[in-house]
């Protein structure tokens, strides 16, 4: 019988797909979960396969063209099968293969990452699941490991019948991000870094909210919008964290560490400090990350896209700034997976290079706060009396009011500027 | 062995019994012929008591009398939802388990079937942790685990009721095999009733007990119904004592209706077993007036059919023939009376005011040696 | 260590729990003048005399329950059955008397017995007398349930259930009575009941095997082994009491079950092993637990097809290869 593809729900927060390219063309066979196409989402380009097997008799999106999620893209059949009936009902329907609503709002509320704890090991398989509307075959050791690793299974093939993801393949997984992981030059490893946990989702714990917070919660939300924002701006000396930088890079020119590496890396350190602001304003309870996943801003031609650094607290500058570098590279070519640009706790915007002083960014929710970093330029200081020339920066912290207070963010851009003022801290 | 005896009750009863025909209606005997049985019953009687004790014969109808009276009382409690599962009344039987019990001596061995009641307070066992069995509470003598069925004592050696039709026949079998192992001069009596004898375990029990010679009498009870089958039914010989003779065994038929001979039979059987180590098989013809159990309304037989055998009932048999010798009275008839009212209610007001079995106890007793994890 | 087969640890331990207590006798079809149908009792009758060595009529359900009455006035019998295949008519007093009797009287009389002798296939004597009928006693609280696979775990086994308080049915195997071993001689060797044996230790996968299956299942180890699967061999030795811990231990290592059993799959100790492991281990499990069984069907006579029904050495390497997806 004659089957709609429909373009599918590639992320979370997709709404529409563009059709990039076609990898079949009509009258080619297909099977079931072969790739037919890419589609280009809000942040990357993904894979379409196909659900069912047959002939793709007549593709009804071509490449370019946008549709929203659950919108026909394509119709396959058997060859001599009369599909008329099918056409007519999805010509005369353009929106007709619409997601149902229920779908949408399941998907805002399942976690962006793939797994935030590692007692939720079954959940996290539903909700992945649930992502895609494809059932996962994992065995149950494997599942767990996963989990415990922070390994995405969508993003494994299992190599068990019928595809079942074993534990080879998590196994296999583990040595392979291993392998990717630098061997830190410069810092020491922290005596509680495991190397397999890095790359662990942050877990957290639900506070309960107040009755104060909820109050002032609903009064910020409801006179400034859905998420309330503030700002607070410091002005930083970098002299000592430039000197840091050109240090390293000397030491091991392979290292290419940027400023933004060394701000992503204190930024965690702080946030580690201050757990207020590594949190999120949940329905009913404040969650409280348990590690700093730091988003950064990526510039694309098109767009903008945040890819996360995992656990940036528990990770050496020299292996940030080769994530970061990474991660923005596969932002750029659209390769990253949806679990590599979500479920941030925090981020950092840099318009440095683009010789801003100073501005201010949006959250991006449900984060509780977001850095906008400028450009470090040499300015006149006054100090100890005397006129002196430093390497000054001008970062601003945009926080979410419902969670963070005035007094609350302005102690972590304290922190945050005693270390990067400091570098040295960075070592105790 | 007493062959004039034998066969004069053998006769007796056979004159008495119900004629059945083949498809198992019963025709009952005319008024004439069950008043001249009587009398002849009585006289019978009436001889064995004057070569009796006289408190010996007054403790006989003391135990009778609460066996009665005790499952008159149970029967009320099983109304009233005090107690559960099955209760297979013993009433119109009394005469056996009394009459057999009483020949033995405190460290031999009794077992028996489902309808235990009877033998077990004749062993001595105390009627508190009966009827507290009954109830299914934490005194009763299995604990509260075995029921009417289970009644078990190791103190007065009663070996228990057992619930599947023949199954003690093998255990006693192997409770005389271990006396005689050991060399003790204990014997065992098993009880069970008619239909029993048409399961194997019968057989190869009879079997073995003759071809080892061991010490065990048993009592087969023929009340002549197994459960709602008339033995008619289901026997092809229905002489159960002479399958004694397959086996080369010894047997009697005995009325099971007149306390003394019952016990005259049992202590042949029972020197036999101590002085020879030799078994005996008894057939002891008696009858049922209630149902095979609680919730059997009985309407494969007559009301008639059970009239005639109350009128032959063990206790009036017994009572009667004492008042006409002049050993009984009405003051010691309510004096034994009121004893047994005072031990029956002694033990309704133990068995409720025991506890319910701790829920822990479910797994307890399961083995002896626990499993180890 | 001397070594002998395992009719003769058998027939060591036999003797030895017979001198150790004049309470334990012998008592079967054959057991004494023809000194056993599988001479496990030779020499017996002459040692100990026909009191304690006794030949029975073919007579199982009535000479069951004589052991079950002697040993609940405190005898110690050993039944032994000529084969379990006639245990069946004796079942009523297995199950209904010995199994329950303890529970039933409160914990007044308990009934130390032991019923034994060959379980499972034998050579070419078909339906009747082939049975591996261990799920059918394992399945009743108050029975224990030993099997043994060596020579010295039959001879420590059967020491143990002699001296053991509740009913046990110890089930040999005829195609294991050849069997060799070193057995010690120690008159105090004994194997508790209720603990497993790892036969061979190994990380890949979990192969759980009793009596019978426990040489064929270690043979399978060898080959996988050159195949580079390393495989853990457990015997349970008891079923019941089951070492579960030891198997959920293992399979928490290995992440793979294989089942190997002689008797037929449905209802049987595969089934309940592999429910405990998923029940206790599932999230340990790589694969789901995998039972190689005897055939679900009556045994046959023809050669061919007896082996067909038998598991063996190539059935449990292609068990192994497909939990360990090899």
């Amino acid at each position: 019988m004659a089957t709609k593809i429909v373009m599918p729900k590639l992320s979370p927060t997709m709404e529409e797909g563009q059709l990039a390219r076609w990898l079949k063309k009509e009258g080619d066979s297909i099977s079931a979960g072969e790739t037919i196409a890419e589609v280009d989402t809000d942040k990357a380009t993904m894979e379409v396969t196909a659900n069912v097997s047959g002939i793709l008799r007549k593709i009804l999106v071509h490449e370019g063209e946008s549709v929203p999620l659950g919108h026909a893209i394509a119709i396959v059949g058997e060859a001599d099968e009369d599909i008329s009936a099918l056409l007519a009902e999805v010509e005369g329907k353009p929106n007709g293969g619409a997601q149902p609503a229920k779908q949408t709002e399941s998907t805002v509320e399942s976690p962006p990452t793939a797994a935030r704890s590692e007692t939720h090991v079954q959940e996290t398989a539903r909700s992945n699941g649930e992502q895609t509307g494809e059932r996962i075959f994992v065995s149950p050791i494997a599942a767990r490991m996963a989990a415990e690793a922070g390994i995405n299974l969508r993003a494994l093939k299992g190599s068990g019948p019928g595809g079942r993801i074993i534990k080879r393949d998590i196994e296999a997984a583990i040595q392979a991000s291993r392998q990717a992981e630098p061997v830190l030059p410069v810092e020491a490893p922290l005596p509680t870094l495991e190397r397999p946990t890095a790359r662990e989702a942050a877990t957290y714990e639900d506070v309960p909210i107040t009755e104060m917070r909820r109050t002032i919660a609903r009064r910020l939300a409801s006179s400034l919008g859905p998420v309330p924002h503030f700002f607070l701006t410091t002005e930083i000396e970098m002299d000592r964290a430039m000197e840091l930088r050109r240090s390293l890079n000397e030491l091991d020119p392979e290292l290419k560490i940027s400023v933004n590496d060394i701000i992503v890396k204190v930024a965690a350190v702080a946030l580690m400090q201050h757990p207020q602001v590594n949190a999120s304003f949940q329905d009913k309870a404040i969650r409280y990350y348990k590690q700093a996943d730091i988003g950064v801003a990526v510039a694309l031609d098109d767009g903008l896209i945040t890819p996360v650094v995992r656990a940036a607290n528990l990770k050496s500058i020299g292996a940030i700034s080769r994530e970061i570098r990474e991660l923005a590279e596969r932002a750029r070519a659209r390769k990253l997976r949806p679990e590599e640009y979500t479920g941030a706790t925090f981020s950092v915007s840099n318009l440095g290079m683009f010789g801003i002083d100073e501005f201010t960014a949006i959250i991006n929710p449900p984060e509780a706060a977001i850095l906008a970093v400028g450009a470090v330029t040499a300015k006149p200081v006054v100090r100890d009396g005397e006129i002196a020339i430093r390497q000054l920066m001008r970062v601003t912290m945009s926080c979410d009011h419902r969670l963070i207070d005035g007094a609350t963010g302005a102690r972590f851009l304290q922190t945050f500027k005693k270390i990067l003022e400091n570098p040295l801290m960075l070592l105790v | 062995m007493n062959n004039k005896k034998t066969s004069s009750s053998r006769q007796q009863a056979d004159e008495l019994s119900t004629v059945t025909t083949v498809d198992g209606a019963a025709e009952v005997a005319t008024t004439e012929e069950l008043r001249a049985e009587h009398e002849r019953r009585k006289e019978d009687q009436q001889a064995r008591i004057a070569e009796t004790d006289r408190d010996l014969l007054l403790h006989l109808l003391y135990q009778m009398v609460l066996i009665r009276r005790f499952e008159e009382k149970a029967a009320e409690a099983y109304s009233l939802g005090k107690i559960g599962g099955f209760c297979h009344l013993y009433i119109g039987q009394e005469a056996v388990a009394v009459g057999a019990i009483s020949t033995i001596r405190p460290d031999d061995y009794v077992i028996a079937s489902y309808r235990e009641h009877g033998h077990a307070l004749a062993k001595g066992m105390s009627a508190e942790e009966v009827m507290a069995e009954l109830f299914g509470k934490a005194g009763g003598c299995s604990a509260g685990k075995g029921g009417s069925m289970h009644l078990f004592d190791a103190s007065v050696n009663f070996l228990g009721g057992h619930a599947i039709v023949g199954g003690q026949i093998p255990l006693a079998t192997g409770i005389a095999f271990a006396t005689k192992y050991r060399n003790e001069d204990r014997v065992t009596l098993c009880f069970f009733g008619e239909a029993a004898v048409n399961q194997g375990s019968f057989h190869e029990s009879m079997n073995m007990a003759q071809l080892w010679k061991l010490p065990c009498v048993y009592i087969c009870e023929n009340n002549q119904y197994g459960m709602g089958t008339s033995l008619a039914r289901a026997m092809s010989l229905q002489d159960i004592a002479k399958k004694a003779c397959a086996y080369g065994m010894a047997s009697e038929f005995v009325d099971g209706m007149d306390v003394l001979a019952v016990r005259e039979a049992t202590m042949r059987a029972v020197e036999r077993a101590r002085r020879e180590s030799l078994p005996t098989l008894l057939e002891v013809r008696t009858y049922r007036y209630m149902g095979h159990s609680m919730s059997d309304p009985g309407n494969y037989r007559t009301r008639a059919e059970i009239e005639q055998y109350q009128q032959r009932d063990p206790i009036k048999l017994l009572s009667n023939n004492l008042r006409e010798k002049g050993l009984l009275d009405d003051a010691i008839m309510n004096e034994i009376e009121q004893r047994v009212r005072d031990e029956v209610e002694r033990a309704v007001r133990f068995a409720e005011e025991s506890p319910w079995p701790a829920p822990e106890e479910l797994y307890t007793d399961v083995y002896a040696n626990p499993l180890r994890k | 260590m001397p070594v002998l087969t395992m009719r003769e640890a058998l027939n060591q331990a036999l003797r030895e729990e017979m001198r150790r207590d004049e309470s334990v006798f012998l008592m079967g079809e054959e057991v004494g003048a023809y000194e056993g149908a599988y001479k496990v009792s030779k020499g017996l009758l002459a040692e100990f005399g026909p009191k304690r060595v006794i030949d029975t009529p073919i007579s199982e359900l009535g000479f069951a329950g004589l052991g079950v009455g002697a040993a609940m006035v405190g005898l110690r019998p050993v039944i032994e059955f000529m084969t379990f295949n006639f245990s069946i008519l004796a079942t009523d007093q297995i199950i209904n008397s010995a199994a329950k009797m303890l529970y039933m009287s409160g914990g007044q009389f308990k009934v130390p017995i032991v019923f034994r002798g060959p379980n499972g296939s034998a050579y070419q004597v078909s339906s009747q007398h082939s049975q591996a009928l261990e799920s059918w006693y394992a399945h009743f609280p108050g029975l224990k349930v030993v099997m043994p696979s060596t020579p010295a775990d039959a001879k420590g086994l059967l020491k143990s259930a002699i001296r053991d308080d509740d009913p046990v049915i110890f089930m040999e195997q005829e195609r294991l009575y050849g069997t060799k071993g070193e057995v010690p001689e120690d008159e105090d060797f004994i194997i508790p009941l209720g603990v497993a044996d790892i036969k061979r230790e190994g990380t890949d996968v979990t192969i759980v095997a009793r009596s019978l299956m426990v040489p064929v299942a270690l043979r399978a180890a060898e080959e996988l082994e050159k195949q580079g699967i390393s495989c853990e061999v457990i015997d349970p030795r008891t079923i019941r009491p089951l070492d579960i811990d030891a198997i959920v231990k293992s399979v928490q290592k290995t992440n793979r079950i294989v089942i190997a059993e002689e008797s037929h799959p449905f209802c049987g100790v595969g089934a309940e092993i592999s429910a405990e492991v998923v029940e206790r281990a599932f999230d340990y499990l790589d694969a789901p637990p995998r039972r190689v069984s005897g055939a679900d069907a009556p045994m046959p006579y023809a050669k061919n097809l007896e082996s067909l029904a038998i598991p063996d050495v190539a059935r449990i390497v292609a068990a192994v290869r497909e939990v360990t997806y090899t």
